[in-house]
């Protein structure tokens, strides 16, 4: 009785971890595979969906490691909002077209690139193994276990413990919105001096209008 | 039993390096942007895999804030994108010394 039940509890245990495993190699292989496409591909457009698949390799990863929270608002905000953005300007602006790869500006810029990538992830992994970047103290923000849901810890530790940077993304945010509004606009001279001629026009027409009226009483 | 850190984190200097190599290869800013998001996901995905590691919230409320400042970020540099497309029709890295002055 006590052996099939450890018998089951092992084949429950050697399952979840099967099942963990399977969802880390499978997104692996998304955003190993979306990474590649955004570099290589040659359409933007192209590159852009290949960047979807990445970021749902990521949330995969997210909730692998139960960052569920983070995994809905990586798809919200990444594969919702950032990239519909970038499909949107590409789209605005008609750059759909093939990018000329062939044409380098400057020669071994290509290669030197493969080769400087390849020394930023060799020097990456050999950093991780001869140092330690992390200083190994555990929960000193909160505990990431125990009870509670994940987004309920999140909540109450963001609206805690990090509360000043919160309210300093809500301006960073603002910021933001007035400064693609304000890049984003037609400024030419003549649209403003074009705006003070219509203002002076509709002020000396209500201005005519208003002396007809007050001729006509 | 779930999957190491170690392979999370090597999973994420994968991709960053990848990132990194098509920021350099690639000239057309749109795409170049695209790789700068490549390597903010693989530091996010560090940060949630020392956040399990060390059993600690603070990794996951500043993904939060990495993907705020991304946001805020892409929304600028395709404002500023579109108004490089205002004077030329093109968006290769060499143009961006139109926008001085």
């Amino acid at each position: 009785m006590l052996a099939t039940a450890l018998l089951a509890d092992s084949s429950g245990q050697a399952l979840a971890h099967a099942s963990a495993w399977a969802v880390y190699v499978v997104g692996a292989a998304m955003i190993i595979t979306g990474a590649l496409g955004v570099i290589l591909l040659r359409n933007p457009v192209h590159c852009a969906l290949m960047l979807v698949i990445t970021l749902f390799g990521i949330a995969l990863e997210f909730i692998d490691q139960s960052a569920d929270f983070l995994a809905a608002v990586q798809i919200i905000v990444y594969a919702g909002a950032v990239v519909i953005l970038f499909l949107f300007v590409i789209m605005f602006l008609g750059v759909d077209r093939k990018e000329a790869i062939r044409s380098e500006p400057t020669r071994f810029q290509r290669p030197l690139a493969v080769v400087l990538g390849v020394v930023v992830l060799v020097e990456i992994l050999a950093l991780s193994r001869v140092d330690h970047w992390a200083t190994g103290a555990p929960s000193q923000a909160g505990a990431l276990d125990g009870p509670g849901q994940n987004v309920q810890k999140l909540g109450q530790s963001l609206y805690t413990g990090y509360l000043l940077p919160f309210e300093m993304t809500a301006a960073l945010l603002v910021i933001a919105v007035v400064a693609a509004v304000v890049l984003s606009r037609r400024h030419n001279q003549s649209a403003g001096e074009m705006r003070e001629e219509d203002q002076e026009e509709v002020l000396s027409g209500t201005a005519a209008s208003q002396s007809d009226h007050g001729e006509s009483q | 039993m779930t999957v190491p850190s170690a392979w999370y984190l090597i999973l994420a200097a994968v991709l960053f390096g990848l990132g990194a190599t098509g920021l350099l290869i690639r000239r057309n800013v749109l795409v170049m942007f695209m790789c700068i998001e490549l390597m903010l996901n693989a530091v996010n995905l560090t940060f949630v895999t020392f956040a399990r590691d060390l059993n600690d919230i603070g990794g996951q409320v500043n993904v939060f804030f990495v993907l705020v400042v991304a946001a805020a970020e892409v929304v600028v540099g395709l404002a500023i994108i579109v108004a490089m497309f205002r004077r030329r029709a093109a968006a290769t890295a060499d143009d961006i010394h139109i926008l001085k002055g």
